[in-house]
């Protein structure tokens, strides 16, 4: 069951990734698309806890930072996605989160995530950007995230808590 | 009543307890949080290493997830494509006429400048025979964008190195420079655009032959723009100069001639009185989709080559 697990979310992440560098190019806004890969990270911590979607985001963000198009530092987004695993775990441990509450986790996280990657790139002087400019994709970023959770989440979530072992079904 | 309220609270408890018993404990265990920081932070050390050991990392995964892309946008190009069809009428009128505009504003220029254009045809055709000769043009398909969250701007192509492509090789579109190319697989390719912050261009003014270098801003779309700094400091350069490469030794990673685009705005610093000029790229890098790759002709391929006299072959 973990092994069919670690697949499923393997084969997601894959799918995310390939999805947003060739279908949501197309629809970019400014050059900045939804971060399906978050998304999925964020599912994965609101159902499964901070520890799998940590796990899951590392694995998610290597593949972001290594895969094609990518050039920049790799690490970097594997960092910002592990600390949006956290972030989303931590949110709600007690309840079944409510749509609202997945709707705000997912607009912190990607206000988190995207922050966490322009910080490093600050930091390690990896592109040299106007914070004025990197404000403006965190914001937009922030948009089409949210704009894409009442598609995305429902599903990840729900196949995330299909393949979940030692839980009833509500 | 008390008895009643206690066993309400007792069995709330309960209900409490047995809830937060079927919890897995969802805290992550410090070990593996610690463990993945560490591994990031490792990694960007790693890269940051002048010879590089993520290179073949990058390439593994490349040349896996590349035919994955290529495959991915080849099933998905008649789908993106609907949108245009539906374009009003009202638009393409305006469009008509916005054409016709440019049109005879195109062949006003054409008929006053005759001479100039016959002399620039001498020159061209000498410049390009003493350097331009012997390159061919391998077509390509833009199959995957970064996205801007990641502030910078790259494209997967999808050529390789059974293509004839190589790292450091110049790609261009029918409008001019597109960027160069960073990295190979077996079947696709990583270009940096010329917008991207970290590329930098040789760039020559075409009107007064000063050259330069231009930066990229990371900007896509109608607000692209190219910074260019000139290496004379006293030259001015003029509104509407096109800017063309400058060029490298053998051709990489950029041959020279390629139009880049035109100045829109000259900037003078007052402090150390250099001048920088912001270049507008002729090409539309928000809608990329066939571009060629610059090789040297003759190079082998496992596609029809555009050869340098218009040739396929």
């Amino acid at each position: 069951m973990t092994l069919v697990r670690a697949l499923v979310a393997f084969v997601g992440a894959v799918l995310a990734l390939v999805l947003q560098m060739t279908f949501f190019s197309h629809l970019s806004w400014a050059g900045v698309v939804p971060n399906l890969c978050l998304l999925l990270v964020v599912g994965a911590g609101l159902v499964r806890g901070a520890e799998f979607a940590m796990v899951l985001g590392f694995v998610a963000g290597l593949m972001l930072d290594l895969a094609p198009p990518a050039d920049h530092l790799a690490g970097r987004w594997a960092l910002a996605l592990v600390v949006v695993g956290y972030v989303a775990g931590r949110v709600r441990q007690d309840v079944r989160p409510t749509a609202v509450s997945v709707v705000a986790t997912v607009a912190a996280c990607s206000f988190v995530g995207t922050s966490v990657f322009a910080l490093t790139g600050l930091v390690l002087r990896d592109p040299v950007l106007g914070v004025g400019e990197l404000l403006q994709v965190i914001g937009i970023a922030l948009v089409w995230d949210v704009l894409l959770t009442p598609f995305v989440l429902p599903l990840v979530m729900g196949a995330f808590r299909r393949l979940q072992p030692n839980r009833v079904p509500a | 009543m008390a008895l009643d309220g206690l066993d309400q609270r007792r069995s709330r408890e309960r209900r409490w307890r047995s809830a937060s018993d079927l919890e897995r404990p969802r805290g992550p265990r410090r070990s593996v949080a610690v463990a993945l920081v560490l591994a990031c932070v490792t990694l960007m050390t790693l890269d940051q290493q002048t010879d590089p050991v993520v290179e073949p990392a990058r390439r593994a995964l490349g040349e896996v997830i590349g035919p994955v892309e290529v495959g991915a946008s080849a099933l998905l190009r008649p789908f993106v494509s609907i949108p245009d069809w539906f374009r009003s009428h009202g638009d393409l009128r305006g469009e008509i006429d916005a054409l016709e505009a440019e049109n005879a504003r195109l062949r006003s220029q054409v008929s006053t400048a005759d001479y100039d254009r016959n002399r620039l045809a001498e020159y061209d055709g000498l410049t390009r025979a003493a350097s331009d000769l012997g390159y061919a043009l391998v077509p390509a398909r833009v199959v995957g964008l970064g996205p801007s969250q990641s502030f910078s701007a790259t494209v997967t192509i999808d050529a390789g190195s059974e293509a004839g492509l190589r790292a450091d090789m110049t790609v261009v579109n029918n409008d001019g420079l597109v960027g160069r190319v960073l990295r190979v697989t077996r079947t696709t390719a990583t270009v940096l655009l010329a917008i991207d912050p970290e590329s930098v261009v040789g760039g020559r003014i075409g009107s007064s032959m000063e050259i330069g270098f231009l930066h990229g801003r990371g900007a896509l779309g109608d607000e692209a723009r190219l910074d260019l700094e000139l290496l004379d400091e006293a030259v001015v350069p003029g509104s509407g100069d096109a800017v063309v490469t400058w060029g490298s030794r053998n051709g990489a990673p950029y041959v020279s001639g390629i139009p880049v685009g035109e100045v829109t705005a000259v900037f003078s610093n007052v402090r150390d009185s250099s001048q920088r000029a912001v270049v507008r790229p002729y090409v539309d890098f928000a809608s990329l989709d066939v571009v060629g790759v610059v090789v040297p002709s003759g190079s082998e391929s496992d596609r029809a080559v555009i050869e340098a006299d218009g040739s396929m072959r």
